[in-house]
């Protein structure tokens, strides 16, 4: 083998904990098909080195024999590889862009589809179709929520948040631009909030990745926020190549606050339609 | 002193990340006032903000300083000679690829984004080729990145906090390891020109 020609142009030799992670993501892809092998490894390692502290174990190797033979263990570590941190009406400037600049061009729709991908435990599809209520679209627009833990998904379907977090959710929502109370959405009891069922009526919660499953319909819009940062650049790619055929022509792309698509093999095939905002549409 | 001296600022790093809270614009400050061009060394910076609101920081130093600056965004490549702002709300972290990444994961020490988390992460990219730098604030953020920049290898380096406007932060540091340089922020400013002249070479 010839030793010069290393495999990555790496500044320094992988450390044991790196190849631990590196062999853990291969031991699941293979058993269990979820692919974090293209995900940004800093992010990765602090939360695997977070699980097995929580788990109580030595080591990533010793994580990795317990998974493989532990579907249930998965199951938890799935917890700690994927991020549930969201909040309803998060960056209030996207929602009230989302109803000033894209609104008005989604009602020249008929029927209207929108992906939420990665949509974790709901927050961002309540948010959404509190929007799409209060605009008049709700009744013509199915929502597609998918995330890749059927944890979250769940939770999402309940539509149950901690009552503690309402009170920032409230703001966020007036800042957005909110033409109701914020109250009108939820029945209060005991330590949480139940979101009226009837806003997630016509959602479909679906088990996706972007990292493996191919597009599934044709959407106006794709919210995905706060997700790619977590991929590496060939995964990013994957998922904005998704996006993009699954946009229909002049569609809109949502995308986190310190998200873009500048780095990205994509950047030519969107435009900015709302820049500060990360709202860009699917270029002719 | 030797070349190959840990201490020595003769010594070749690739980059540099500093950390600060209280205090830490003007601190950061008199470390690049005026720092003569062509700079090259990259130098990242999580400079501890309140969250929910947009940082101006890279305006602020973009008007004062002769590099560029910008607000760190993910996947953008270091570049050299330029310094970066960690965005409000976001963690931030160097990849080996020598990029940056952004994280939404919750908190570190109450902060978001981390001083540890940018350190940590930057000992993997770069290991014996990083200095961190360490200036003032009012919590313990950046002990253990220090700590593991120097487990890594590089070079660690703390503001004195006899003359820190906040000692807390450097103080911190200290009692976890100890810093390859504990100095005044005026000379702090001299080891950050013989890491670049050194690195020019």
């Amino acid at each position: 083998m010839n030793r010069n020609a290393a495999p990555l142009p790496l500044a320094c030799p992988l450390s044991n904990t790196e190849i631990e992670l590196r062999l853990l993501m291969e031991a699941i892809y293979l058993r269990y098909s979820y692919d974090f092998r293209n995900y940004t490894v800093a992010s990765q390692k602090r939360r695997v080195l977070h699980a097995l502290a929580q788990l109580g174990l030595p080591s990533i190797s010793a994580l990795q024999e317990k998974v493989l033979r532990d579907p249930l263990l998965f199951g938890r570590l799935l917890e700690y590889l994927t991020i549930p941190v969201s909040e309803m009406f998060r960056d209030p400037a996207y929602f009230l862009a989302l109803r000033r600049h894209v609104v008005p061009i989604l009602h020249t729709y008929a029927s209207i589809k929108v992906w939420v991908a990665g949509c974790s435990t709901g927050e961002e599809v309540f948010s959404l179709a509190i929007l799409l209520r209060e605009e008049g679209l709700l009744s013509r627009t199915q929502i597609y929520a998918t995330d890749i833990n059927p944890a979250s998904l769940e939770k999402a379907r309940q539509g149950i948040f901690p009552i503690e977090s309402i009170r920032g959710y409230t703001g966020n929502y007036q800042r957005a631009g909110g033409r109701s109370s914020f109250s009108d959405y939820y029945t209060a009891a005991y330590d949480a909030a139940r979101f009226d069922p009837a806003l997630c009526a016509d959602v479909i919660f679906a088990d996706h990745s972007l990292a493996t499953d191919s597009v599934f319909a044709e959407t106006q819009l794709v919210s995905c926020r706060n997700v790619l940062i977590y991929f590496n650049r060939e995964l990013q790619d994957r998922a904005l190549g998704l996006f993009h055929e699954s946009l229909c022509h002049r569609g809109f792309l949502g995308l986190g606050a310190k998200e873009s698509i500048d780095f990205s093999s994509y950047s030519e095939r969107f435009d900015a339609h709302s820049q500060p905002e990360r709202i860009y549409r699917k270029a002719t | 002193m030797k070349p190959n001296d840990r201490q020595s600022p003769g010594r070749r790093v690739e980059a540099i990340v500093v950390g600060a809270s209280a205090g830490g614009i003007e601190a950061l400050m008199v470390l690049l006032h005026g720092i003569p061009p062509p700079w090259r060394l990259p130098v990242a910076v999580v400079l501890h903000l309140p969250e929910g609101h947009e940082s101006h920081l890279a305006e602020i130093f973009a008007e004062r300083l002769r590099m560029p600056v910008h607000e760190a965004a993910d996947k953008m490549p270091l570049a050299p000679g330029s310094l970066y702002f960690a965005p409000p709300g976001y963690h931030l972290s160097i990849e080996r690829d020598r990029c940056f990444s952004l994280s939404c994961e919750p908190p570190v020490r109450f902060s978001r984004p981390s001083i540890d988390v940018l350190m940590a992460s930057a000992a993997d990219a770069y290991g014996p080729a990083l200095a961190g730098f360490l200036l003032t604030g009012a919590n313990d953020d950046g002990a253990e990145g220090l700590l593991r920049i120097h487990l890594a290898g590089g070079i660690t380096a703390v503001q004195d906090p006899k003359e820190a406007r906040i000692p807390t932060m450097p103080q911190a540091a200290i009692a976890r390891h100890s810093p390859d340089h504990v100095l005044p922020m005026r000379e702090l400013r001299a080891l950050l020109l013989q890491l670049e002249s050194a690195h020019a070479d």
